[in-house]
C-alpha cells in the first residue's frame, strides 16, 4: 500500500516543476539571428576523455567505461587510442573546411597530455570543461564537489580560458550549475530538452544551457544503439536537412555533433564524419562555431532585443 | 495472483464477424502522441523507481522535457501537413504545467484520453480509493481544461493493479489502449459496464521500436509501411486498426520526423483508410460489433 501523500501534488502548476529555467516553446520564440545571415551555427564538440584503469564506476558507469575484471587493459587502451590517433583523424578533417571544434576536456588529458591540448588551442579551438575524468561523476552527495570542479578547472585554465562544461555522463548533482556558475562558466553542455541555447537559474547567476544533444552523438548511435556508419550518415544528415529547412522560417538553428574521438575516430569511421561535414558546408548558410561565439552571439540578440522593447 | 488476467475470451482471427468502417474504409487509422509531464522529485512508488539515474536525473528528465518545449510542435507541424488528428494520450498534469499544448491539440480537433496524472505516478499499490481518486482526477481535469468527454485509458506508465480496468469501466469510460492480444478491437470483460480495447501497439510504438529495439529512423518509417500494407490487404476482408502511438520527446528530433512525416503521408495518401480518433473507433465498434464479437467468441479452457 502506498500513503495518500503519493496523490498529492505540490508542484502542480503553470510551468515546471522547479526553478531552474521557465517554460518556453521553441516555435514560439524570438527568431534568433547568427552573424552574417547565417541559418546554421555548425556546433562540432569531439571529447577527449580518460578512463581510469582503477575503475570505482560510482554511482553509475558511463558509456564506454571499463567491462572487465582488473586489470582491462583492453577497455582502457581502446579509449586512450582517441586521444593518441583518433582525435588526429578529427583534426584533418576539421582543418579541411576551417572549422573550429569546442573540445570537452577531461582535465586528466590535459595534465597528461599537454601537447594535444596545445594542438587544439593552435587550431583556435575553444577547450570546455569536462570534469576531472570519466570515473569522476558529479552526483548528489558526492564528497566535496566544489574542490573536483575547482581542481579540474584550475588544470584546464592553465592552458586556455573555459567558459562552457560538460559533466561527465552529463550527471549532475542539485548543485553542480550553482558551483559551476561561481567558478565563472557561462554555459553548461549537459540538458538536453531544448534544440537552443536558454538561460538558468545558477545560485543567483545565469548559466545558459547549450543544445548538446544526447542523440545525434557517434556513441549514442554507433554503440547505443548498434546502428552502422551508413545509419550514423543518415541521422546527421537528416538532422541538418530538418533544421536547416526550418531556418527558413524560425530564424537560426545549432546543428550539434557531439563526437567522441575514441568511436568517430577508428579508421573505418572517420570517412562518415567527412561526408558529412561535406553534406553540410556545401549549403550556404553555415556558419561553424565554437560554443562561445554561438553563446555570444545569442546573448548579444537577446539584449538587443530587448533594448528595442521586444 | 492471478495466471490468467480472465479480460477477453478466444476470438480466433480467422472465423470472426466481419468489420465493415464508415464509407467503405478497410483500415482505421489513428495516431497516439504520449503528452507526458515526468517529475524531477516524484515520490517513490515501492514497486518502481522514477529514474534510472540518482536524483537528479538530469539527463533523463530533460531528455522526456524536450519533448514538450521542443518536439511536440515538430511533430504536431507534421501531422498537420498530412491531414491527420492525434488523440492525445494525456498525462492530466499537462493541462496545468503546459495548457499552451492543451490549446493547440484542442484548436486541431485532436482527443485528448487519459494516461494518468503524472507518467511518475504509478497505480501500482494503490488502493481501491486512491486508484478512483486518480481516474476522477482524469475525467475532471480533461472536462475542465478540454470541454472533452473522457472515453479512453492507458494507464501511466502501463502501471496497474487487479481492478484497474474494472474501475476505469465502472467510472464511464468506453475504451483501453493498454491490451495487445488483437489488430482489431473487441470486448474487454469488466465487471461493470461496457468496455472496449481499442489496438493501440506496442509493435509501432516509438518507445519501444527506438528506446528497446534500438531501430533506426528511416528503418522505421519501413516499419510503419510494412504493418500498413499488411493490414490494408487484410482490411479488405474485415476492418483492421493501426495505431502509432508515439513520445514527442523521441519523434520530434530532427533526425526522426522527417522519415516518420514520409511513413505518414504514405498512409494518408491511401484511399479506403478512415482518419479516426480512439474514441470514433470505439464507438463504431461498440455501437456495432461488441455485442457480435461478444456472441461469437469461445470460452478459454482452464489452464493445467
Amino acid at each position: 500500500m502506498i500513503s495518500d501523500d503519493y496523490l498529492k501534488y505540490p508542484l502542480r502548476r503553470y510551468g515546471m516543476d522547479h526553478d531552474r529555467y521557465d517554460w518556453s516553446i521553441l516555435p514560439r520564440r524570438q527568431k534568433v539571428a547568427w552573424p552574417g545571415g547565417a541559418r546554421i551555427a555548425l556546433w562540432v564538440v569531439p571529447a577527449l576523455q580518460w578512463f581510469p584503469l582503477d575503475q570505482k564506476g560510482q554511482p553509475f558507469k558511463p558509456i564506454g567505461a571499463l567491462q572487465t575484471a582488473y586489470p582491462d587493459l583492453r577497455h582502457y587502451t581502446l579509449r586512450d587510442y582517441g586521444n593518441r590517433v583518433g582525435i588526429y583523424r578529427i583534426m584533418k578533417a576539421l582543418d579541411r573546411h576551417g572549422i573550429r571544434a569546442s573540445v570537452p576536456v577531461n582535465a586528466a588529458v590535459a595534465a597528461r597530455y599537454p601537447s594535444l591540448i596545445k594542438e587544439c588551442a593552435a587550431r583556435g579551438w575553444e577547450i570546455v570543461g569536462h570534469g576531472l575524468d570519466m570515473d569522476h561523476l558529479h552526483y548528489e552527495g558526492m564528497a566535496d564537489e566544489k574542490s573536483l570542479i575547482s581542481k579540474s578547472l584550475e588544470i584546464l585554465r592553465k592552458t586556455s580560458k573555459v567558459r562552457g562544461w560538460l559533466s561527465p555522463a552529463k550527471s549532475e548533482s542539485r548543485s553542480t550549475l550553482d558551483l559551476l556558475a561561481a567558478e565563472g562558466i557561462d554555459y553548461v553542455c549537459d540538458w538536453v530538452n531544448d534544440d537552443m541555447p536558454y538561460a538558468m537559474r545558477a545560485g543567483g547567476k545565469t548559466i545558459h544551457s547549450m543544445p548538446h544533444s544526447a542523440d545525434v552523438d557517434d556513441a549514442t548511435i554507433l554503440i547505443g544503439m548498434h546502428h552502422d556508419e551508413d545509419e550514423l550518415r543518415d541521422q546527421l544528415i537528416d538532422h541538418f536537412d530538418v533544421l536547416y529547412q526550418e531556418s527558413a522560417t524560425q530564424g537560426g538553428r545549432i546543428m550539434p555533433i557531439p563526437l567522441h574521438s575514441w568511436v568517430i575516430g577508428q579508421p573505418y569511421r572517420i570517412g562518415t564524419l567527412e561526408t558529412v561535414l561535406a553534406h553540410i558546408m556545401k549549403h550556404p548558410g553555415v556558419w561553424p562555431a565554437t560554443g562561445s561565439d554561438i553563446l555570444d552571439a545569442y546573448v548579444s540578440g537577446r539584449k538587443a532585443a530587448q533594448a528595442r522593447g521586444e | 495472483m492471478k495466471r490468467d488476467p480472465g479480460l477477453y475470451d478466444y476470438l480466433p482471427y480467422a472465423k470472426r464477424p466481419k468489420i465493415e468502417w464508415p464509407n467503405g474504409a478497410r483500415l482505421a487509422f489513428w495516431v497516439a502522441p504520449n503528452i507526458e509531464f515526468y517529475e524531477l522529485d516524484p515520490p517513490k512508488n515501492p514497486t518502481r523507481g522514477s529514474w534510472p539515474r540518482p536524483a537528479p536525473d538530469v539527463l533523463g528528465y530533460s531528455y522526456r522535457d524536450y519533448g514538450n518545449r521542443t518536439g511536440f510542435w515538430r511533430m504536431m507541424e507534421a501531422m498537420d501537413r498530412c491531414g491527420v488528428r492525434g488523440s492525445v494520450s494525456l498525462n492530466v498534469a499537462v493541462c496545468e504545467h503546459h495548457p499552451e499544448i492543451i490549446k493547440a491539440c484542442a484548436e486541431r480537433g485532436w482527443e485528448f484520453y487519459s494516461h494518468g496524472t503524472y507518467n511518475t505516478r504509478y497505480m501500482f499499490n494503490m488502493s481501491e480509493e486512491q486508484e478512483r481518486a486518480l481516474i476522477q482526477d482524469s475525467i475532471d481535469t480533461i472536462k475542465k481544461h478540454t470541454g472533452q468527454r473522457l472515453d479512453g485509458w492507458l494507464s501511466p506508465a502501463l502501471s496497474y493493479t487487479e481492478r484497474t480496468l474494472d474501475l476505469v469501466a465502472e467510472m464511464g469510460l468506453t475504451y483501453i489502449c493498454d491490451l495487445f492480444h488483437d489488430d482489431q478491437p473487441g470486448p474487454v470483460k469488466v465487471k461493470k459496464g461496457r468496455l472496449t480495447s481499442v489496438p493501440y501497439s506496442l509493435e509501432m510504438n516509438d518507445f519501444i521500436v527506438y528506446n528497446v529495439n534500438l531501430v533506426s529512423p528511416r528503418h522505421y518509417r519501413d516499419i510503419l509501411k510494412h504493418q500498413f500494407d499488411r493490414l490494408y490487404a487484410e482490411g479488405a476482408e474485415s476492418g483492421t486498426v493501426m495505431c502509432i502511438p508515439l513520445h514527442p520527446y523521441l519523434i520530434g528530433q530532427p533526425y526522426r520526423i522527417k522519415a516518420f512525416e514520409e511513413a505518414l503521408r504514405y498512409i494518408a495518401g491511401h484511399d479506403k483508410v478512415w482518419l479516426a480518433t480512439g474514441r470514433e473507433i470505439a464507438k463504431h465498434f461498440n455501437d456495432n460489433y461488441y455485442d457480435a464479437f461478444a456472441r461469437a467468441s469461445l470460452p478459454v479452457g482452464e489452464a493445467p
